[in-house]
């Protein structure tokens, strides 16, 4: 690997920038297929209840109707993380959303007309809707059995996430100071600004493509496939693929309901059937980010040391359990391993309620787990009169070391990121309540899986490098570019470590056809991953580039033209199109045997022999004389000529890579979960207006630990995106229900922010710690910008005003409230 | 942003033709330079909205639908050089009007040329996911149009109704301006 990157680290467009920019990049919402319908699906509307009756025939009836289905005329189609979810609910429901028929039409407007015609009676049940009730005795059951039809006593899901080291007695008896404080968090939507949908088409052989709007290609193939088993199809195929998506946030981690409902319309009509939500629909009936409650209690000793932490979580996982029920798995994590704290204790619950469901966001538990970690962490600052920063830095975790969890640091750049922060927010001038008017200054840093996480028996990424007759490099890649530039870090990692310029690299559809299995992209591992395997496929690609050279370069460089370096000024990047049948340059340039190196002789077919090559921007080349403009041949002329002969060859490649990470055990709560870790500390600065309890935040700071910068584009957007997402998740989103019915689902009640909030001076810096593990030294970012980003404003607030807000989001109404409290 | 119309469009294709009804008149709109006639009952419903003619009927699916109730602007377009939501307009109401999508504007556009490279230290890109992109490169060229060198204040202030969930909003402002300065350099043209 050379030293100096050529494209690695710069600043690089996107190579999808230019057809989004035109309105040309085609997303599920702009797909049709031949003789589509469209489907619908009918939502109960009842928070917990028995069905008694549904009636399909008035809506059968309505002209343009291909099909209406039920729970009673469809196979049972299990779904979901813990198989405790169906297609379609019969018997009972329990939630809001809950899916009780479907229909397909000819447009949309007769589907909708159509839902409206199917009579339903229900028997309404005792329903519960908070956590901590759902979890007393006698609360009604949401699930009166588990999937395998035994009896369950309680509405606790059958997860199991602790962890427990050290002596908790023994940290408590050592400190000096110990605060406690319970914190929540609120339901928040993704808001995607691409709805969620899919086309699910059968073949005459009843196999299945479905076009989906997913972030786990693979595990969603083997999901559908299941639907086909338990449908009858035994032994068929589902071939998932990703068209352009408009945001993922964690919405693609599980298969929904919707997109089997699509399979079974698709597969009763013998027609492509597209779903698409509205906006009304997504924000009702597609799953938002989990609400949780967080008791904390940590100590320090007089010299603000940790002297143990001790964590209970209660989550409200709603109706049916997903992916998102693993939010513990990730809070265990800066739970044990945020700041160095040998006496540990952590239990997470998550609680069956009649509320909709939940799955991953952005972050997955760990902006929850960190809101009560920063905020507490600031109070025992308080409480031993230290100064916060100082606090952190004594705590300040290392690199070399195995945290509690059992997790080994192999780089981190937390002390860096904490004393730029200081520097940067001007924090030993500004901290300090009283100093200047209802102005204060907060920080919170972040513990994150920086070297993708193993949630999965597999965690691991395939990569297909297949080089053509042009020498361009086309990419099979499982993971899915979703709008965060997983896409646009690929293309550099295969350009950088296959020698080509990016311009001749072209990544293809995400295909569960044509692309390697991939587990998915989350936990941040997009590029992580992409750019690993990319390496290791592009080493195999260029070793047997070499092979091939070792015959073939000779006789080609013979061909290169007289005078001529064969790479034209200002372009390097297609020097060659002649087709590869009419190669007949005019004229020898010279001799191989009489060619010289400046002013020795230089025997080509000797040195191509040894098989020392390197590849630069489309040219191999002979490292023994890297600067002779005839001894540089195009790639393409090389794959040519070892193609167009006899018992010609082609050149792909593959590579299958499974990161050096373990499956932790959550009941014992230990495992070295990720390859590697990322670091990072935000501050804030704001001014809180006493009369309105409005929060204005001066401006952001945020300094991370990224192992190494890939693309600045990307991973600005990367990080002023999740900023602004934690900033909305600080002070303004949340999803309002009462008894379970979602009461803002729409932009104008749920509110995002926008250019006028976003109105905040961000100043982002980067620090690099190169980590072994990372391609080319990087971690994962596409989380850890959410992370603290309320915690450094909760803090900034009480250095403001003395208040601390324990519940998000910080509303002005609460600001208000707590200040009424505090006088 | 023009006023929009309080309460929603519903698309409905199949309008109640009642006996005797009035012949509709039909109804023309200039759609990117070129003039498309709608028979109101076979092509377009009383109740449709622009925006579902434009991307179902015309096939001009660069604009999104993503709100469908006037509240993120990613389904903007331009009506006789002014940005308006198309999911708040009645596709009988832009009869006899100018419309223009995103496809109507020119490749070298500046504008989206802006948005397509945006980058520079500080600010990150203009787009992410690109769903909300259409929309904002619109209500950039209605902007820009009206006030060809806006302040960063004016930028921010007209794209206030656009949503972009990636949260690209520093760079989105500054490819407007990097745009304004295309277009100073192509003499005031864009």
């Amino acid at each position: 690997m050379p030293s100096e990157h050529r494209h690695i680290g710069r600043e690089t467009p996107r190579p999808d920038a230019a057809d989004k920019a035109a309105g040309r990049a085609v997303y599920i919402h702009d797909m049709a297929r031949p003789g589509m319908l469209c489907g619908k699906i009918k939502f109960c509307g009842q928070a917990h209840a028995k069905i008694k009756r549904i009636d399909t025939t008035r809506a059968e009836r309505l002209p343009g109707v291909k099909a209406v289905l039920t729970g009673y005329n469809t196979p049972e189609v299990r779904i979901g993380f813990l198989r405790d979810n169906f297609a379609i609910k019969k018997g009972k429901v329990r939630a809001h959303r809950d899916e009780i028929a479907a229909v397909a039409a000819i447009d949309p407007d007769i589907a909708a007309e159509a839902v409206e015609l199917i009579d339903v009676e229900y028997e309404p049940l005792t329903a519960v809707f908070d956590p901590v009730e759902a979890l007393k005795d006698g609360a009604p059951l949401v699930h009166e059995t588990d999937p395998r039809g035994r009896p369950v006593r309680s509405n606790l899901l059958p997860l199991t996430y602790r962890h427990e080291s050290g002596d908790i007695a023994a940290g408590r008896h050592a400190s000096k100071h110990i605060v406690e404080g319970e914190f929540s968090t609120q339901r928040v939507q993704q808001c995607c600004m691409g709805t969620a949908g899919c086309i699910a088409e059968f073949d005459m052989n009843h196999n299945l493509t479905i076009w989906a709007k997913t972030q786990i290609p693979f595990l969603a193939q083997r999901d559908f496939n299941q639907a086909l088993e338990a449908m009858g199809l035994t032994g068929k195929n589902s071939r998932v693929i990703v068209p352009a998506m408009g945001g993922g946030f964690g919405t693609g981690l599980d298969t929904h309901a919707y997109e089997y409902i699509a399979i079974l319309l698709a597969h009763f009509t013998g027609r492509p059937v597209k779903i698409v939500y509205t906006r009304d629909e997504e924000f009702a009936n597609l799953s938002p980010r989990q609400s949780s409650g967080v008791r904390i209690e940590q100590g320090c000793d007089e010299n603000g040391r940790l002297t143990f932490r001790h964590v209970e979580a209660l989550l409200d996982n709603g109706a049916y359990a997903s992916w998102g029920a693993t939010y513990p798995s990730v809070m265990m994590l800066p739970a044990t391993s945020l700041y160095r704290v040998q006496n540990v204790f952590f239990d997470a619950k998550l609680a069956y309620t009649n509320n909709t469901y939940c799955q991953a966001m952005r972050g997955y538990g760990n902006p929850e787990i960190t809101w009560a970690i920063e905020s507490n962490l600031d109070e025992l600052a308080e409480r031993a009169g230290i100064d916060p920063f100082d606090l952190r830095m004594r705590n300040c975790n290392e690199p070399g070391e195995t945290t509690p969890m059992g997790l080994k640091v192999s780089t981190c750049g937390l002390k860096e990121c904490l004393e730029q922060t200081a520097k940067m927010l001007d924090w030993k001038s500004k901290r300090g309540r009283g100093q200047r008017a209802f102005r204060g200054v907060g920080m919170a840093s972040l513990f994150h899986v920086g070297g993708s996480g193993r949630i999965y028996r597999s965690d691991a990424s395939g990569i297909i490098l297949k080089l053509d007759d042009f020498g361009n490099a086309n990419v099979y890649y499982g993971g899915v570019e979703m709008g965060q530039g997983l896409h646009s870090v690929l293309t550099l990692a295969v350009a950088e470590s296959l020698g080509v310029l990016p311009d001749r690299v072209f990544i293809n559809q995400t295909d569960t056809g044509t692309c390697p299995w991939d587990v998915g992209t989350h936990a941040s591992r997009g590029a992580f991953m992409a750019c690993n395997a990319a390496i290791r496929a592009s080493a195999k690609a260029r070793g047997r580039i070499f092979e091939l050279a070792k015959t073939i370069f000779p006789a080609e460089v013979a061909k290169n033209p007289a005078g001529r370096s064969p790479m034209r000024p200002g372009s390097a990047a297609r020097q060659d199109q002649t087709p590869p049948t009419n190669e007949t340059p005019a004229k020898p340039a010279r001799d191989a045997a009489e060619g010289r190196v400046g002013e020795r002789p230089f025997d080509v077919a000797a040195a191509a022999a040894t098989g020392l090559f390197d590849i630069r921007d489309g040219f191999v080349f002979l490292k023994d004389a890297p600067d002779e403009p005839w001894l540089k041949l195009d790639l393409g002329r090389l794959l040519r000529a070892a193609h167009f002969r006899s018992g010609g060859e082609m050149l792909t490649v593959e590579e299958f890579y499974d990161p050096p990470n373990e499956l932790p055990d959550w009941e014992k709560g230990k495992g070295n979960m990720s390859a590697t870790y990322a670091y990072g500390t935000q501050g804030a600065e704001v001014e809180v207006d006493t009369e309105t309890g409005e929060v204005r935040i001066i401006r952001m700071v945020a300094v991370h630990d990224v192992g190494k910068v890939l693309n600045p584009q990307t991973l600005k957007g990367q990080m002023y995106g999740a900023l602004s997402q934690g900033i909305g998740f600080a002070l303004c989103e949340n999803i309002e229900s009462e008894n379970g019915r979602i009461l803002n689902p729409n932009f104008r009640d749920y509110k995002v922010p926008t250019a006028v909030e976003m109105d905040i001076p961000i100043e982002l810096a980067f620090v690099e710690t190169d980590d072994k593990f990372g391609p080319f030294g990087s971690k994962g970012v596409g989380e850890p910008g959410l992370v603290p980003t309320a915690p450094a404003i909760a803090n900034a607030i009480y250095d403001a005003i003395g208040v601390r807000i324990r519940d998000l989001p910080m509303t002005p109404e609460k600001v208000l409230a707590a200040l009424k409290n505090k006088s | 942003m023009a006023t929009v119309e309080k309460g929603r469009a519903r698309r409905r294709k199949r309008p109640a033709q009642g006996r005797g009804a009035r012949a509709p008149s039909p109804v023309c709109i200039t759609i990117n330079g070129r003039q498309h006639t709608f028979l109101p009952g076979r092509d377009i419903a009383p109740n449709m909205t622009l925006a579902y003619l434009l991307r179902e009927g015309v096939g001009l699916t660069g604009l999104k639908v993503s709100c469908d109730e006037g509240a993120c602007g990613a389904c903007t377009v331009l009506m006789d050089g002014r940005a308006v939501l198309s999911c708040m307009i009645l596709a009988v109401e832009a009869g006899g009007h100018e419309v223009t999508t995103i496809e109507g504007l020119p490749a070298d556009d500046p504008v989206i040329e802006a948005f397509a490279g945006q980058c520079g230290p500080g600010y990150g890109t203009a787009l992410q996911c690109g769903y909300c992109t259409p929309g904002f490169v619109m209500s950039s060229v209605a902007l820009l149009g009206e006030n060809p060198s806006p302040t960063l204040e004016e930028v921010k202030e007209a794209l206030s109704g656009n949503i972009c969930r990636c949260g690209c909003y520093a760079g989105i402002a500054q490819a407007v301006l990097h745009a304004s300065e295309k277009i100073a350099a192509r003499g005031g043209a864009r």
